[in-house]
């Protein structure tokens, strides 16, 4: 497993023109499949506009605690891109006036950045209807002062959403890394321990689930009902509802499809899988992705694809949502990991 | 044409097999989505049965595919080792039990 991130080794992958090049060319370009742009064309939905704005996805920062095998962010323990307070404060300015119900905190580790407390505390105060931490779970193990976070989440009414590939060490340790899975139930242990995830309880604590390799999630519902199942009768752990992700072609995922010769294949089973049902709902639609930096995406993967919005408003400081709603969503043949099977998305599927 | 009979793109091109026979394609793969369908058993347990007959017809389309599919429904390693041990002890006992044949026609030719 490797520990540094794709940037740190210097990797050609690190580059989004690199990336680019490869989701662009080879089967696609060859006309062995078709380009995504031509499949969302054939039900009249390109261009992909958004529809209302529901969800503001913030990204505090690309540095973890973990270096996970398939993170499409690339974090790790080495990057040092973490959003300033000043951006903070910019991002407080749009939450205060925005349309959207949701605000979502991702990273990396979105707890490492040194600023998170303060931005929690303020963001909480904006009275946003869903307020959602991504949270890998094993932060809250990493080191005491990360020991409250359980208490500091329950007080601003926090809505956790972590991380689990599979109810079995072995699948959870070989994505994300030795001694994830122990942590992990720990720290769901001690959120359960302050009342998350309890059937009625009001403080909602979902799990992610991601494949652990070149396949699909299967059916989101089964796969809730095992893990459900599992984590009860094995370590008496509750949660609400479980979210199954497809994991998108880019970044350290797109590294590894291609270092096992399972791209290909891949994106055969991605094709295949298209449905045009999720396509009306792709979160791109009722998503605004914010960076460490302030720059605005469709989407967590357009920005670690560097494809910022198309609209003149492209900064968080110059920020209006009635324009940005206006714009073309930037596609390329990685949507096709949140138009397969059932859809994908931050929460899950979409169709 | 291909120098080797097997190849494993070749499972991508099954639903093909329709353009030359659209009733009958139609209605084989009308029919295969129904049995994998949740019914009496499980999904998940009809996979493991697939993926433990895969092995005893020797087809390797059929192992890459339920192979796959388990892994989709997060059926872990073990699961999945334990469904091709009970394939091979029915094919096993298949060739076991004719043992019994053997024994009767022995019995009756011998004095």
């Amino acid at each position: 497993m490797a520990t540094k991130s794709l940037k740190a080794r210097q990797d050609e992958l690190a580059g989004t023109n690199k990336q680019l090049e490869i989701l662009n060319g080879g089967i696609f370009a060859d006309g062995e499949l078709p380009y995504f742009k031509d499949k969302i064309a054939n039900i009249g939905h390109y261009p992909l506009k958004p529809k209302k704005l529901e969800i503001l996805q913030i990204n505090v920062g690309y540095m973890c605690n973990q270096v996970c095998e398939h993170c499409h962010v690339d974090a790790g323990p080495d990057r040092k891109e973490i959003m300033t307070r000043e951006t903070m404060q910019q991002c407080l300015e749009v939450i205060k006036n925005t349309g959207a119900h949701t605000l979502d905190l991702t990273g990396g580790a979105p707890e490492m950045n040194p600023n998170f407390r303060w931005f929690v505390e303020e963001a909480a105060k904006a009275g946003i209807k869903d307020f959602i931490v991504r949270s890998n779970l094993t932060i809250i193990r990493a080191n005491k002062k990360y020991y409250d976070l359980p208490e500091f989440f329950k007080k601003h009414n926090v809505h956790v959403i972590s991380s689990m590939p599979h109810y079995t060490r072995g699948k959870t340790d070989k994505q994300r890394g030795d001694g994830v899975f122990d942590k992990s139930i720990k720290a769901l242990q001690e959120l359960n321990a302050v009342g998350y995830g309890m059937p009625d309880s009001s403080l909602r604590l979902d799990l992610v689930y991601n494949p652990s390799g070149a396949y699909l999630p299967g059916d989101q519902m089964a796969l809730e009902a095992d893990f459900k199942k599992a984590l009860k009768e094995d370590f008496d752990i509750k949660f609400h509802n479980l979210f199954a992700i497809t994991n998108l072609p880019i970044s350290r995922f797109l590294d590894y499809l291609i270092a096992s010769e399972n791209y290909e294949d891949y994106m055969y089973s991605l094709v295949e899988a298209y449905n045009p049902a999720a396509v009306a709902n792709v979160m791109c639609t009722n998503t605004i992705s914010i960076s460490w930096d302030g720059w605005l995406y469709d989407c967590d993967f357009n920005q670690m694809l560097d494809l910022k919005v198309a609209s003149k408003i492209k900064h968080i400081k110059d920020y209006n949502e009635d324009i940005l709603n206006d714009r073309n969503i930037i596609i390329s043949q990685h949507c096709y990991g949140c138009t397969a099977g059932a859809g994908s998305s931050c929460q899950g599927t979409v169709a | 044409m291909a120098k080797s009979y097997y190849d494993p793109a070749d499972l991508r091109k099954f639903g093909k097999i329709t353009e030359w026979s659209e009733e009958l394609g139609t209605k084989f793969f009308d029919y295969y989505g129904k049995v994998f369908e949740e019914g009496a058993l499980s999904a998940r347990e009809k996979s493991l049965i697939a993926l433990a007959v895969a092995h005893t017809e020797k087809c390797p389309y059929c192992i890459d595919a339920y192979t796959k599919d388990g892994l989709q429904r997060g059926i872990t390693k073990e699961e999945m080792m334990e469904a091709v041990h009970v394939g091979s002890a029915i094919k096993s006992g298949a060739v076991l039990v004719h043992g019994v044949q053997m024994m009767n026609k022995h019995d009756k030719l011998s004095m």
